[in-house]
C-alpha cells in the first residue's frame, strides 16, 4: 500500500532581497526590510514529503536513516549557518524562500532514490511557509 | 464537499524486527529502533472525512459519533500498549508509523456512517509523520 512520509528538518542561514535588475528605489519597493544591504536572518523549517509502496519487508516508505543521511550532506550541511546570498545557487538569483524551496526540491528529486519526492514544504517563520512540489 | 479533521492522542510502545532478518541485517535496517524491549512515544492521530454539508444539521459528519468510534477502535486498542504484543495487526507485521496510519484506516473506514474517510496521519513525533489515503 502507498503512503506518504513527512520528516522537518530545522537550519539557520542569513539572506537579503535585492535584484541587480531593479534600481535601488525599486528594490526598497519591493523587498522592503528584506533589502537592509546588511542581511537578516531566519530559522527555516523545511518539511519533505515523500511517499512510495510500503516495504513488506521493513514496514517503511524509506528507510529514516537514508532520508536523514542524505537531509544532513546534501541540504542541511550546504544552507545551516551560511549567508544564502554568497552561495553558487544564488549567484544569478535573488534567496528569496520561493526559490530556496524550489533549489532544495531540485536537490532531493535529483539525489534521493529511495522514494518519489511529493512535496517541499519550506517555513521561514511560524507565519510564513512555501511548497513546491515540481 | 468539505473536509473536518478530528485530532487524538495516544502513547505507545513498539521495537522494529524482522524475523526473517539474521539479527545483523535487522540492527543495520532498524538501528536503536530494533531494541527488543521497545521503546515509546507520544502519537498525534488526525482523522479527517470528507462529505458534504447535510442541510439539516449544517455537519458533515456526526462528531459525537466520530470521537466514539475513533475512542473504542483506535485510542482503546493502541494507548498505552506495547503495540508488538498487545495489537493483532502488529503481532506479525512491524509497527512502523507507516504500519499503524494503515491500520487506523483498516479500523475505521468501514465504521464511519455519513461521511467518507479521507485521510489518516499519525506523528509519531512532531518532525516526523506518516500520511495514508487508503491508497493500493
Amino acid at each position: 500500500m502507498k503512503a506518504h512520509l513527512s520528516r522537518r528538518y530545522l537550519f539557520s542561514a542569513s539572506h537579503r532581497l535585492h535584484s541587480e535588475a531593479m534600481s535601488p528605489q525599486e528594490n526598497l519597493a519591493t523587498y522592503g526590510k528584506c533589502n537592509n544591504p546588511y542581511g537578516h536572518g531566519h530559522n527555516y523549517v523545511v518539511e519533505l514529503t515523500v511517499s512510495g509502496q510500503v516495504d513488506e519487508k521493513t514496514g517503511m516508505v524509506c528507510n529514516l536513516a537514508d532520508l536523514d543521511s542524505f537531509v544532513e550532506r546534501e541540504v542541511l550541511a550546504r544552507f545551516d549557518h551560511e549567508n544564502l546570498n554568497t552561495l553558487q545557487e544564488f549567484a544569478q538569483e535573488v534567496p528569496t524562500t520561493e526559490n530556496l524551496c524550489i533549489q532544495i526540491y531540485e536537490i532531493v528529486h535529483r539525489g534521493f532514490a529511495h522514494a518519489h519526492l511529493e512535496r517541499v514544504r519550506l517555513e521561514e517563520t511560524m507565519m510564513n511557509s512555501f511548497e513546491y512540489t515540481g | 464537499m468539505v473536509y473536518l479533521t478530528r485530532k487524538a492522542e495516544f502513547s505507545a510502545s513498539h521495537y522494529y524486527h524482522n524475523p526473517d532478518f539474521t539479527p545483523e541485517e535487522n540492527l543495520r535496517v532498524f538501528g536503536k529502533c530494533n531494541n527488543p524491549n521497545g521503546h515509546g512515544h507520544n502519537y498525534t492521530l488526525e482523522v479527517t472525512v470528507k462529505g458534504e454539508v447535510d442541510p439539516r444539521s449544517g455537519f458533515v459528519v456526526d462528531l459525537k459519533q466520530l470521537k466514539e468510534v475513533m475512542h473504542r477502535d483506535v485510542l482503546e486498542a493502541l494507548d498505552h500498549r506495547f503495540l508488538n504484543k498487545e495489537v493483532p495487526e502488529f503481532i506479525h507485521r512491524i509497527p512502523t508509523t507507516e504500519n499503524i496510519a494503515i491500520a487506523i484506516w483498516q479500523r475505521l473506514v468501514s465504521k464511519l456512517e455519513t461521511a467518507k474517510l479521507h485521510r489518516i496521519r499519525v506523528y509519531e513525533t512532531p518532525d516526523l509523520f506518516v500520511d495514508f489515503y487508503g491508497e493500493p
